[in-house]
């Protein structure tokens, strides 16, 4: 795969404030790739800083192998969509649709067939005579992709296409998005700072914080392999333990001690947390030798639907709790409420260790 | 990913598009219009107060006499006694009757929205006039009023009458932006009607009362035209710039006075733009709109009191229009339409308000097109920051600068002999550009406000699909902000058809205007002619609005079908 995108050194800032703190990144052709993160973090200024809308003040940006890094927006290839579609109201959707290919000369007849051909593709084919203020929020982003896609751009940039829908419609929309990309090839940037949005979608999610990129990787790495203390906390649930490392394979917590992936990058007696996934906590058939057992009490359950989270107390240690999801069998099979008492295990290799 | 080499950091330097360097183009020419229109004419003012009548530099010298003139030094005070007796009465009086067409189940509301609106298709001169006849020399009520309606009494009801829609309008804003869940939360928490008022409707219509005191203050502070017909020997400031310059031709005296006149419409304008700064966050937009449910005793009270105001500006106008139309007051009562023969008043005759017509609608053109196109450029233009700091300052000034300062200024600008524009004194021309600067403020706002309604992702948009910016200016931002673009028009035509202030000292005979003809007049002692030609001019601005209102409801209705869902 060649590098479509090549982002260098990209800085932004207003006054004294960073938004961008020199991030580079490559992005490969026909990739979708999500930038996430919390609001603030940078993620929309990068985006945007691509697309030329919001020039960066230091860095480079190559599309192509050509340098855009200075060029204006209309002189760079992109389709975007806005969260707030920004269709244009007054003309029809078909007139929104067609608005990019009426300047570039084409015959009328050539262009009304185009536009038919996306607004099929992207499950409208009768709207074209309405007006923007007719359709439903969903149909509406949809044509605002028909409309970014019309051109037949090299990239396309997404900036939280999906914030504004409810639910359902946010839902299906993902999965049309992620397979119209697939089928058109299309190099893709999506904002989001939905996480499950990123996991579903994305070939690769760069997660960002405070201007700078935490991690970059494919969103089973995200999720399973968090690089931050950041990146495990903002992907899903986590537990944090504080304690010590006592050796590379060892943390102390309070008056436990846990098995851990050896650390090579921290030195031993630094302060570290321990981190695992409340899915990852393990209570059934545990084996006599099992590492890392801790004795706990339940001390809260939450009844979320298809699964319960616990709140646990460890009964040697009472200031160490964790969160552990218990699935609905198990609480019936064991009979879990509030103030039982059993075992639970963490996994070594489920456990993840960062500097405090 | 694979890791970059470090590069040194250098600059970044941008290219410019041709819609950046159109727009930014565009901006420089705009920015030098207003320069010409606005302030060097303002700067031409300031230097003269600092001239003798000979133009050479004497320093501090006028100012000096002015402050040591006592008959000079009084009309400021004067001035400043009117504006806050003005200011008091007038803000709680538009309070009340605001607070009656937001808050309660006033019947007709329509029609009491509409009569509340009617001292603004006016020239401030024709409550003055109307006075004249109720109570002047040989009014029929005379004997009702201790003294002589000429003077201090006499402006403050006249301005009161001038001022009553602008302070109205501000607080109908106010007022009807209320959120209804405040209002059952107090009710919850079982506050007292009383309470409610005080910590709840007050506050919410801070900013509103404020506002409407500044406009209310600046308003009559700057006026010229009532002060003029029934101030009698009660000196203004208003009246000194006209008396000064006319009168005894003392063009340096004129100028201190018009710098004495703009410090407090600067500063109340000054004020007025901090408060609506701090006003911005009030509104949310999932705020419940509060409907009133009727309530007997409150909501004849306020009937009470609305017919009350109302009858009162009818009143007002009726005897204008009554005054107009009798053939020699108060002796011979019998009906004639022998006042609005003009030709027998003013040289000009109708020519004056045809005069008028031109000018309105010139500055109606011109005035919107510059002022929509420069907001536009101002809105949407990519960086070129120092430009667009400027093109704000110069479209915020006359907003802050009284008509009748920035037209002395035009005198001592444009009327220069070694400006090459002089040519275009003493011209129709002159008389729209002066109109044009001197309400380019409204119009630019309310410009920029429509122009930041519509999703700022439009131009985003159309760079990415290779359009040129201004072709979405004509396909799509301006068809949206058609019904401002029209606001801003009508706005123009009917302040055009009624200003006195900036245009007195600039119009030509063959140019005077149908507002400076009916000051002429009533100068002359004809007050019937003079009210008859402000009552053709109340007729045709308000024919205007009818017009724009109509209009906004069909032929809108009928091109903007995409309105509708």
């Amino acid at each position: 795969m060649t590098n479509y995108l090549e982002v260098r050194d990209l800085s932004k800032r207003f006054g004294d404030f960073t938004a961008l703190g020199n991030v580079s990144l490559d992005v490969a052709e026909g990739e979708f790739v999500c930038f996430l993160g919390p609001s603030g973090c940078g993620k929309t200024t990068l985006l945007r800083a691509i697309a030329g809308l919001d020039p960066q003040t230091s860095g480079t940006i190559r599309q192509k192998g050509r340098d855009v890094s200075g060029l204006p927006p209309a002189q760079r290839d992109f389709g975007i969509v806005f969260q707030s579609y920004a269709l244009f109201p007054n003309l029809t959707v078909a007139d929104n649709v067609g608005y990019g290919l009426v300047s570039r000369r084409q015959a009328r007849g050539a262009i009304a067939k185009r536009v038919e051909e996306l607004l099929a593709m992207v499950g409208l084919p009768d709207s074209g005579p309405k007006y923007p203020a007719q359709l439903s929020g969903g149909q509406q982003q949809r044509v605002a992709l028909a409309r970014a896609l019309a051109t037949s751009p090299g990239l396309l940039l997404l900036d939280e296409p999906l914030s504004a829908l409810d639910a359902r419609v946010r839902l299906r929309l993902r999965h049309e998005i992620k397979a119209l990309q697939r089928r058109l090839g299309v190099t893709t940037i999506m904002v989001t700072h939905d996480q499950e949005e990123a996991l579903t979608m994305a070939d690769r999610i760069v997660v960002m914080n405070h201007g700078a990129i935490e991690q970059v990787g494919s969103p089973q790495e995200i999720y399973r392999r968090p690089a931050t203390a950041f990146v495990a906390d903002f992907v899903g649930s986590m537990n944090f333990l504080g304690g010590t490392l006592e050796t590379p394979e060892r943390v102390k917590i309070g008056g436990l001690t846990f098995a851990c992936p050896a650390q090579d990058g921290l030195a031993v007696g630094t302060k570290v947390r321990l981190s695992i996934r409340p899915e990852d906590v393990r209570v059934r058939d545990l084996p006599a030798d099992v590492a890392n057992r801790v004795p706990v009490e339940v001390a809260e359950l939450d009844f979320v639907g298809a699964f319960c989270r616990a709140g646990l107390k460890v009964r040697t240690d009472g200031d160490v709790a964790l969160v552990a999801d218990f699935s609905s069998n198990l609480i019936r099979d064991l009979g879990v409420e509030i103030g039982s008492r059993l075992d639970v295990a963490l996994p070594p290799d489920r456990v993840r260790v960062y500097a405090a | 990913m694979s890791l970059a080499t470090p590069t040194t950091k250098i600059a970044l330097r941008l290219n410019l598009s041709r819609d950046d360097l159109l727009m930014r183009g565009g901006l420089v020419v705009l920015a030098g219009v207003l320069l010409l229109i606005v302030g060097l004419p303002l700067w031409a003012l300031l230097a003269k107060g600092f001239q003798d009548r000979d133009g050479q530099f004497v320093g501090l010298a006028n100012y000096i006499s002015y402050f040591s003139t006592p008959a000079l030094f009084n009309s400021a005070l004067n001035s400043f006694h009117v504006a806050a007796v003005c200011t008091a009465i007038v803000v709680p009086l538009s309070f009340l009757y605001a607070y009656a067409l937001t808050r309660t189940c006033l019947p007709a509301k329509w029609l009491f929205q509409g009569i509340s609106l009617i001292p603004i298709f006016a020239p401030s001169l024709l409550p003055g006039l109307a006075l004249i006849y109720l109570f002047g020399n040989q009014g029929f009520f005379k004997g009702l009023i201790g003294g002589s309606i000429y003077g201090f009494d006499g402006i403050v009801i006249a301005q009161v009458f001038y001022c009553f829609p602008h302070a109205t309008m501000i607080m109908v804003t106010a007022l009807a932006t209320a959120d209804a869940r405040l209002y059952e939360a107090a009710d919850a928490l079982g506050a007292s009607k009383i309470r409610v008022f005080f910590t709840v409707t007050l506050p919410g219509a801070k900013y509103g009362l404020i506002s409407a005191a500044l406009v209310v203050f600046t308003l009559v502070i700057t006026d010229f035209g009532i002060a003029k017909v029934i101030g009698g020997n009660f000196n203004v400031l208003a009246t000194d710039v006209y008396k000064q310059v006319i009168g005894q031709q003392n063009f340096s005296m004129g100028a201190v006075v018009g710098m004495v006149l703009l410090v407090p419409a600067a500063l109340a304008f000054v004020v007025d733009r901090l408060v609506q700064r701090k006003q911005v966050a009030l509104l949310t937009a999932r705020a419940v709109p509060l409907i009133p449910k009727p309530k007997f005793g409150r909501d004849l009270f306020f009937t009470a009191f609305c017919a009350l105001v109302s009858a009162g500006i009818l009143v007002i106008l009726g005897m204008a229009a009554w005054g107009s139309l009798i053939k020699y007051w108060p002796y011979n009562l019998s009906l004639t339409l022998a006042n609005y023969a003009f030709a027998n008043f003013d040289a000009n005759g109708w020519e004056s308000y045809f005069n008028s017509l031109r000018m309105a609608a010139g500055t109606a053109i011109v005035g919107t097109a510059l002022m929509f196109v420069g907001a536009w450029l101002n809105e949407k233009t990519r960086g070129f920051g120092a430009v667009r700091a400027v093109v704000q300052l110069l479209a915020f000034l006359p907003m802050a600068v009284p008509g009748i300062v920035l037209g002395l200024g035009y005198i001592f600008f444009f009327n220069a002999l070694n400006n090459p524009l002089n040519f275009l004194y003493a011209t129709m021309a002159i008389l729209v550009i002066n109109t044009v600067a001197h309400f380019y403020t409204v119009g630019h706002l309310t410009a920029t406000t429509a122009l930041k309604q519509i999703d700022p992702e439009f131009e985003s948009v159309s760079a990415s699909l290779k359009v040129p910016i201004w072709k979405t200016f004509g396909r799509v931002t301006t068809p949206i902000c058609l019904p401002s673009i029209l606001d801003i028009a009508i706005y123009l035509f009917v302040n055009a058809m009624t200003t006195v202030s900036s245009v007195i000292f600039l119009y030509a005979p063959d140019t005077k205007l149908a507002s400076v003809a009916a000051v002429n007049i009533e100068e002359a002692g004809t007050t019937a002619a003079a009210a008859a030609l402000c009552l053709v001019i109340v007729v045709t601005s308000a024919a205007v609005k009818a017009l724009h209102l109509l209009a906004d409801r069909f032929l809108l209705g009928r091109l903007q079908a995409w309105r509708r869902r």
